[in-house]
């Protein structure tokens, strides 16, 4: 029974990542094992050459640079302004809260791509195409982001704030000092989220970088698909260069990637 | 006096406290204008008028352009293939998260290293996703084709037969849609409480009986969450049609947003596109309703 089980579950995982060896497979193909009959599952060997040729024509590193560069200012962007507003939410009675919140909440009921054409204009007009703060800046704000953290700060103990403000500790001192490092869990959740929707995007980056070298990896990568003639080889290793930092991502932030994609279902 | 005092202390520090809630929300709000607020308003105000292609509003059209829109036969195959998009692609992906995530649930000793596995197309982009499955799909070289023949089917031109290439871009986006559908199923069964089964297996029930009796029924809410996410993910789907099919063969995966993008950033027609992405924008307003009436019912229940 135990056996049958571990049977299915092995089974089950298998066609689900299958695509995924797949590609990591083929990227170890010479292009001669790519084009033969029956389309081969295994490499033949392990021959690196599609790898090497992956670096030597293509800017894979400065893709790659450009990705995390972008992702990482996101990241920032994120959980400082999250952070602040969540603050706001949490310690500070104020009138006009529930509009200000009803602003925060309406963001999520408009889709990116319903607004894609004035930004595109907009990030044009500031003279942003092919810059960072292009692909950044409009990302830095997030709604969800702030409700996940406010959540978390209503779990601190107002003792604890009390004691701070009795203290005489500024606000700014408060968040910094207090509030943040008690909530680490929630900003991790915050920060996986961002990286990863941010490395993952399309139509944005390939919308507003023209010059090879201000393309993310996406966008560098997907180029090669219109390329003359397809080397699958060759497009399946860029394809794992590409996808293996997001793997590894789920690997090591599984548990915060999890608890923010559930938060939206399980607290509403 | 003292009272007179405590009052105008009281307004003070209110006041001050405005000022700083403010200050303190100023980043997002300024942001939220400038990329979410203003852009809502300018595609409405662009969709009035005739642009240049520049994007610039050039002669006042009224809604001659939503007039056109509703006129426009591709328009209506868009909508027609939008409508098959999610047809193909929202159930099918649900109850195939549905079975796996049953699975996933299992508690073994090492059943980690399989979730892992399951939910790992969360962490594919659609730009690799799209990459991989292109050469699936691939007429002669690619292993699906091969794969129909082992079973002695006809081998199918996925990206370039009009009626199959939605089915194509559908497949793709079930498969990437899996790691996030399995994720929130999983959140939902770990919430089954156990008695519930035990009761059952006492009563003798079989484990179908189970399934269909205690499983669905508490997963309801989850189901009905990713039936309206799931939905919107599919209505915001650009990458995998970019890459796979760029909304042919002859339209016949122009969803509204490849419409929004090719009319926009080829066609230049700025305010003709604008008109499009306020339907975009009125589809998923509304589903987003929906799912928040649902959860605040929710909420009042729990």
């Amino acid at each position: 029974m135990i056996v049958l089980t571990y049977a299915v579950l092995a089974a089950a995982s298998l066609v689900v990542a299958f695509p995924l060896l797949l590609a990591l497979s083929y990227s170890f193909m010479t292009e001669a094992q790519v084009t033969s009959f029956p389309p081969p599952v295994l490499p033949a060997s392990l021959q690196l050459d599609n790898y090497a040729r992956v670096f030597s024509t293509i800017p894979i590193g400065r893709y790659l640079l450009n990705s995390a560069i972008v992702s990482l200012l996101v990241v920032i962007g994120q959980l400082i302004t999250a952070s602040l507003a969540a603050y706001a939410f949490t310690f500070i009675r104020f009138k006009g809260r529930e509009v200000a919140f009803l602003v925060f909440l309406s963001t999520l009921m408009i889709p990116w791509e319903a607004t894609i054409i004035p930004n595109y204009i907009t990030v044009r007009d500031l003279g942003w195409l092919d810059s960072y703060q292009g692909l950044a800046v409009p990302f830095m704000a997030t709604a969800f982001g702030t409700f996940l953290l406010r959540q978390s700060f209503l779990q601190l103990p107002q003792a604890l704030i009390d004691a701070a403000i009795v203290d005489g500790a500024s606000r700014l001192r408060l968040l910094l000092q207090v509030v943040l490092p008690l909530s680490r869990p929630a900003l991790g959740t915050v920060a996986v989220y961002a990286f990863l929707s941010t490395w993952n995007q399309y139509f944005w980056p390939l919308l507003i970088t023209n010059q090879t070298l201000m393309r993310t990896t996406q966008v560098g990568l997907a180029q090669l698909r219109f390329e003359e003639s397809l080397r699958w080889g060759f497009l399946m290793s860029g394809v794992v260069m590409v996808a293996v930092p997001t793997l590894l991502l789920l690997v090591l932030g599984q548990r915060q990637l999890v608890r923010g994609l559930t938060a939206g279902a399980v607290k509403g | 006096m003292w009272h007179d005092a405590d009052v105008t202390r009281g307004a003070g520090r209110q006041a001050r406290d405005v000022g700083t809630a403010l200050l303190f929300l100023l980043p997002s709000l300024l942001l939220f204008t400038a990329f979410v607020f203003f852009p809502l308003g300018k595609t409405i105000y662009l969709s009035l008028f005739f642009t240049s292609p520049q994007g610039n509003p050039r002669v006042f059209a009224g809604l001659d352009q939503y007039l056109e829109l509703f006129a426009s036969p591709v328009f209506h195959a868009g909508l027609v293939a939008t409508f098959w998009f999610v047809a193909l692609s929202v159930p099918a992906g649900i109850a195939l998260a549905l079975v796996l995530a049953t699975l996933a649930n299992r508690r073994v000793r090492g059943i980690n290293v399989f979730r892992t596995a399951m939910v790992s197309t969360i962490a594919v982009s659609a730009a690799v996703g799209s990459l991989i499955w292109l050469m699936l799909f691939n007429p002669s070289l690619g292993l699906l084709n091969y794969l129909l023949s082992l079973v002695g089917l006809r081998g199918l031109n996925w990206l370039t037969e009009p009626s199959v290439a939605i089915v194509a871009v559908s497949i793709t986006t079930i498969w990437l849609s899996l790691g996030f559908s399995i994720i929130i199923l999983l959140a939902g069964l770990q919430g089954v409480p156990e008695e519930l089964y035990e009761a059952a297996k006492i009563d003798g029930a079989s484990p179908a009986l189970m399934f269909q009796r205690i499983t669905v029924p508490m997963l309801t809410p989850f189901l009905f969450f990713l039936l309206v996410v799931n939905t919107i993910h599919v209505f915001q789907a650009f990458t995998q049609i970019h890459l796979l099919t760029r909304g042919g063969p002859v339209d016949a995966t122009r969803t509204l947003v490849y419409s929004i993008y090719l009319d926009a950033f080829h066609n230049f027609q700025f305010g003709y596109a604008s008109a499009q992405s306020l339907v975009l924008f009125a589809i998923i307003l509304v589903l987003t309703v929906i799912q928040f009436a649902f959860v605040e019912k929710r909420v009042h229940y729990q």
